[in-house]
């Protein structure tokens, strides 16, 4: 490869936030003209980097070279300047804005937006039509697909001039058919000579459309492929580092009765919006439930909805006895006090209080306990003397239960949260993504755990977008797409390539599908 | 007949006069707001403009510098809520609400030493005003029935700030719907990181927007002492910075309706004043403290949602935090 | 020192020093521009708050005042809500209180006229807050301008009542009749001659010990029940809470309710204890004072009760160079309110870049 041929160089690109080394000298060159994937665990320092790239943030050392140019970016200006489109995970658009003020905003031209406006929309027209990314102009953002969304993104990307265009996760949010028109339309742009950077998790995705790929961990840049060469099995070692994927040991379950029974399930999000429709199955006692899916499939929904936290607008579920309806619903606490745990997937917003000390976040849900309570007082030294046993029977570092809950890791957190809803003996426990932004170490532990709680005659509904540990853990699967479920197998059945099937819904019909808007 | 015709019209010719100030500030909340940067300040900012005016004005003789005066001194009180709510990302309305309590204390204080007398400044003459003109063609339109009253009484005689009020309004529309800096005003209040990840300041349009606040509630305050009366006079805005505020949330922060919204609340005020002891057969005395009340129960009435729905820009009152 | 301990440190007590130690500042050179020497107020306020009994009496008659709404403002912090509408609850409380201070059987006892005087205050201005609690936990109206609108109807509402319902015939003032007298609260000059001692007379009354008392039970609340768990959870973290079973709606009005009737109870040192009928505006300033009393005391109740004393040396001093000096007045105390809620609160984050510069290199030796 000739120097003039690479696009984005980067050289000992280093970043702190306060004490995360978010970057730690990393090195990237990207080709012209090429797709680039760069792949790593979440929490890897992808799109911390992108956002280096892209001028959100900046580097505390490094350099940067764009299209072989020195380059320093105090903000996105200097970036956009330079040619770099960036689409991110999120979607900087103004919702109440059309798609032609959002696309024309920041470089409208002049003082005034009549003319900017009218010129843009000739010069949208032509590139929509160039690289097939037809979207009504005059649409209100809100009223738009996320898959409109997206390419408004990168129509927005192509107008300011974009000549190396950064997508972070941008199938995250997708269903399988918007994916496929995604990666069309990466091809149709890499033709027109566009270089791509793919910033994503999922394997898969890699491997089907990138030329090149760079794989991150922990803050660092680990290995450079090109993607002809490599397989999914080494990518994934050196994502996380180790030579195999973590594989619990575990017995064959001792399933027993049913301890859920989920019938026809339709739930809305807090936004009103359909996410759940007509889902059915069962949780045995003894035996762990997984439920795979792409994320935003409704799984999260599902598992508010379980947790007593959405209500539910058709079907039942029986818990122990109780049967909840759209009528008849149950708070999170009732369900608690039924046996009922819950690890909520959003560590950070729903399972703990940062401002809280360890102790506090250690009697979430549990406040009105009748063995710390003792007529209107609450007794802290009950409270702490439960975290410390909590704290000691989780290995939770460092032990102080006056501690405040944001200063411990991820991996601790975690193990703090499991421990409050895992040591009250419940007889059913829904949980979601235990293991995301947490330690190698602390996940071996944690999923030992889970095992060792069905080991001990509980029923566990397990949600997870990492299909390894759905497959490590469950016993049995239940995969989503859509808010629906699309497929069923025995845990020691399953393999990647059905589940992924299923996942994007291929072993279905898709008129299902058809004018989904999540 | 004529009475109650020359009655309407000398009530209408109040309420623009008391509109004014209510639109100066609403439109300077206008800005502020749909910059993303609530102001519960705008009271305080009247306040103070209209004090350092009328100091200015009785010093130096002239309107005019009290007009530049009462502007600066309400700009200044505009940085300080960017600096705190902006730059250091503080909680927007704890800053507005120092601001409203510091113009009180302030303008107290310094009537004292400036003027020996606490909360009052000295009368302003004709030469230190802004007075009313006559506007062309008076002496032709007068004798017309019905519309020479309504020309000379409510159209004609007002001052020039007055008729600022309502040249600026369509100079606000303009502004925030026609032109570049009102497309990334928009933006800013909806979604700032839109407007960060394309390349534009979030601080700086946030400074601009609370700047020109700062100028119209200035003029406002201007208003108040120098031209509506002849002094400053201890919290002579009486809630008018509120009303604005409420007349901005009636008028879903759009400037004609906002506007309205002013008038309507500003014609209430003055129709106050000339319902007290009237006796309504069939009702009775409707007392003047439910019809002072009413701005704020059709606002409240409003915020509930019972009569359509007032959304505020979707970033306001959220300092904004860079981060991913 | 560990970080967390240091930093727990700074963020409790360094900054909060540095903020209140700059609006002091800032007073100083309000002083001086006016032309007064700071040294010399200094001095005068201190000495016309502490200095004797009578001033040191009134110090805490004003302080108590603003325990109360200081309290109110704190509670309604801790579940997230910003409650400006201390004014008002503490203007229609004082109306409860009037109402049972008014019309009981003059004949019954204090032991139960008191009790059920105060009980008036807290109801309504509980009730007072409610509207505006209600219409934020369920119609999604923002707090902060339903209490701004409140504050209005408030002042028309009291208004009205006094110069058209309270008003005696023939009476010009709007105010309203005396209270019966066994619903007055004692002062403490004459409790304490009581007991044979012989202190200044002042407008220091027992309201001093239910501000004390409601002091602590806020602190009990809030720290040590079930209730204030869930309130400071929802203050903190909405999903959260929700989570963890706890309604933030029922919260919401709870701690509204609250709030407001701690601000009622402004009526019972003001009215019950010094007054003994109600009028206008007796409640003036005394909402927006505790906005920036439970500022400085970082909603902690040790802190309003600090915090609430040193606002009561400011008026009660104020009201002392006032009468000492010429160029200045009590509303001096006015713009220590606008500048400690400005360096407490908006620009409450001052000196932490400053700070985190600072530290940096010590941390990085560690």
């Amino acid at each position: 490869m000739t120097e003039s041929n690479i696009a984005i160089e980067l050289i000992n690109v280093d970043k702190h936030f306060g004490a995360v080394h978010a970057n730690d000298k990393v090195n990237l060159s990207v080709q012209t003209g090429t797709i680039h994937g760069i792949v790593g665990e979440n929490g890897a320092g992808k799109s911390t980097l992108m956002s280096i790239l892209y001028g959100f943030y900046q580097a505390d050392s490094g350099q940067i070279k764009v299209f072989n140019k020195d380059f320093r970016a105090i903000s996105s200006k200097q970036s956009i300047e330079a040619g770099i489109g960036m689409v991110h995970q999120h979607f900087m658009l103004v919702d109440n804005f059309t798609v032609l003020e959002n696309v024309v905003l920041g470089s409208e031209g002049g003082a005034l937006i009549s003319e900017s406006l009218a010129n843009a929309r000739i010069e949208l027209t032509r590139l929509a039509k160039e690289y097939g990314l037809e979207v009504d102009l005059d649409v209100a953002i809100e009223d738009l697909s996320v898959g409109m969304q997206q390419r408004v993104e990168i129509l927005k990307g192509l107008y300011k001039g974009a000549k190396v265009l950064i997508l972070d996760e941008p199938t995250g949010v997708l269903t399988p058919q918007e994916s496929d028109e995604l990666f069309r339309i990466f091809e149709a742009l890499k033709k027109q000579g566009v270089t791509i950077i793919l910033i994503t998790h999922k394997l898969r995705e890699i491997m089907s459309i990138t030329d090149n790929v760079s794989v991150m961990r922990a803050g660092k840049m680990v290995a450079h492929r090109e993607t002809s060469k490599t397989n999914p099995e080494e990518l994934a070692e050196l994502m996380i580092g180790r030579k195999v994927l973590l594989n619990i040991k575990k017995s064959k379950a001792k399933s027993g009765s049913p301890a859920l029974i989920a019938k026809n399930l339709e739930i809305m999000n807090e936004q009103g919006l359909k996410r759940v429709s007509d889902v059915s199955f069962e949780a045995r006692s003894g035996e762990i439930l997984g439920i795979a899916g792409v994320t935003g499939n409704g799984q999260g929904t599902l598992l508010k909805a379980l947790a007593g936290i959405l209500p539910i607008s058709k079907g039942s579920i029986e818990i122990m006895g109780e049967t909840i309806t759209s009528n008849n619903t149950l708070n999170p606490e009732q369900l608690r006090n039924l046996g009922v745990a819950h690890v909520p997937e959003d560590r950070q917003r729903m399972g703990m209080i940062s401002e809280f000390t360890a102790s506090e976040t250690a009697l979430l849900g549990y406040h009105n306990d009748k063995t710390i309570n003792q007529g209107v007082w609450l007794k802290r030294a009950s409270v702490k003397a439960n975290c410390e046993s909590m704290m000691e029977a989780f290995d939770v570092r460092p032990s102080n239960p006056n501690l405040m809950s944001s200063n411990f890791s991820g991996g601790n957190q975690q193990k703090l949260i499991l421990a409050r809803e895992f040591e009250r003996d419940p007889d059913l426990l829904i949980i979601g993504q235990p293991t995301r932004g947490v330690d190698i170490g602390a996940i071996e532990f944690i999923r030992k755990r889970i095992i060792e709680m069905r080991d001990a005659g509980k029923a566990i509904i397990l949600i997870s977008v990492e299909l390894e540990e759905i497959m490590s853990l469950s016993d049995r699967i239940v995969v989503m797409c859509d808010g629906e479920i699309t497929g069923t197998v025995n845990g020691s059945e399953a393999d990647e390539a059905t589940l992924g099937m299923m996942m994007a819904n291929a072993l279905e019909s898709e008129d299902s599908l058809k004018g989904a808007k999540v | 007949m004529s009475d109650i015709f020359l009655s309407t019209v000398l009530t209408l010719d109040a309420s623009v006069r008391v509109c004014v100030p209510l639109i100066f500030a609403s439109m300077a909340g206008l800005f502020a707001e749909r910059s993303g940067v609530v102001d519960i300040g705008l009271e305080g900012k009247l306040l103070m403009s209209a004090f350092i005016a009328a100091s200015a004005a009785v010093v130096f003789g002239s309107p005019w510098i009290g007009l530049l005066a009462g502007i600066i001194a309400s700009s200044v009180l505009a940085m300080v809520h960017g600096f705190a709510s902006i730059t250091y990302k503080g909680n927007q309305i704890v800053s507005g609400v120092a601001i409203n309590i510091l113009a009180a204390g302030l303008t107290m204080i310094l009537s004292l030493a400036w003027f020996k007398k606490a909360g009052i400044t000295p009368t302003l003459n004709n030469d230190q005003r802004f007075l009313s003109i006559d506007l062309p063609g008076l002496d032709l339109i007068d004798h017309v029935p019905i519309l020479g009253v309504i020309y000379r009484e409510l159209i004609s005689g007002h001052n020039i700030l007055v008729y600022l009020a309502f040249v600026i309004v369509p100079m606000v529309w303009w502004v925030v719907f026609k032109t570049r800096f009102g497309l990334r005003l928009r933006a800013v209040g909806e979604n700032p990181k839109a407007v960060d990840t394309a390349g534009i300041s979030v601080e700086s349009l946030r400074y601009k927007a609370l700047l020109i606040g700062g100028i119209l509630c200035g003029i406002g305050g201007v208003y108040l002492s120098t031209a509506y009366n002849a002094q400053f006079v201890k919290d002579m805005t009486a809630g008018s910075g509120f009303i604005a505020l409420a007349a901005l949330i009636f008028g879903k922060w759009h400037p004609y309706k906002v506007l309205a919204a002013c008038f309507l609340f500003a014609f209430l005020d003055a129709i106050s004043i000339r319902l007290q002891g009237i006796v309504i057969p069939g009702v009775g005395e409707i007392p003047v403290q439910l019809i002072e009340a009413t701005p704020y129960i059709l606002t409240i009435i409003l915020l509930a949602g019972f009569i359509g729905k007032a959304v505020p820009p979707k970033a306001s009152a959220q300092p904004y935090i860079k981060e991913l | 020192m560990t970080r967390e301990r240091r930093l727990s440190w700074i963020n409790g007590l360094l900054l909060p020093f540095l903020n209140v130690l700059t609006a002091f500042i800032a007073t100083a050179i309000v002083f001086i521009l006016i032309g007064v020497d700071p040294i010399e107020a200094t001095k005068i306020l201190i000495y016309g708050a502490l200095g004797y009994d009578e001033g040191l009496g009134y110090t805490l008659y004003y302080a108590t005042n603003f325990v109360f709404t200081g309290l109110a403002v704190a509670v309604a912090f801790h579940a997230g809500l910003f409650n400006i509408g201390g004014e008002g609850q503490a203007y229609v409380g004082g109306l409860g209180t009037a109402i049972v201070a008014l019309y009981l059987n003059p004949a019954l006892s204090a032991w139960i006229v008191i009790p059920l005087a105060i009980s008036g205050g807290l109801l309504f201005g509980a009730l007072w807050a409610i509207i505006p609690a209600y219409l934020q936990a369920y119609r999604g109206s923002h707090i902060v301008i339903t209490t701004i609108m409140f504050n209005f109807l408030a002042s028309a509402l009291m208004v009205y009542v006094l110069v058209n319902v309270l008003r005696e015939v023939g009476e010009m003032s709007p105010e309203s009749a005396d209270f019966i007298k066994a619903s007055w609260l004692p002062f403490v000059h004459d409790v304490f001659a009581s007991f044979g001692y012989k202190i200044a007379k002042s407008p220091l009354n027992l309201s001093i010990l239910v501000a004390l008392f409601f002091s602590g039970l806020v602190w009990f609340f809030l720290w040590h029940t079930r209730w204030g768990y869930a309130i400071r959870a929802v203050g903190k973290s909405n999903d959260a809470a929700v989570y963890g079973g706890i309604n933030p709606k029922k919260i919401i009005i709870v701690t509204m309710c609250i709030s407001g009737a701690l601000a009622g109870l402004v009526g019972i040192n003001e009215l019950m204890g010094v007054q003994h009928r109600l009028f206008l505006n007796f409640n003036y300033g005394y909402g927006f004072g505790g906005i920036a009393v439970a500022l400085m005391g970082r909603n902690h109740p040790v802190g309003i009760l600090i915090a609430a004393f040193l606002f009561g040396i400011l008026y009660q001093g104020g009201a002392e160079l006032d009468f000492e000096l010429q160029n200045v007045s009590r509303d001096i105390v006015v713009v220590m309110q606008g500048l400690v809620i400005l360096f407490c609160g908006g620009l409450e984050y001052l000196y932490r870049p400053i700070l985190i510069r600072f530290l940096a290199p010590i941390e990085a030796t560690e």
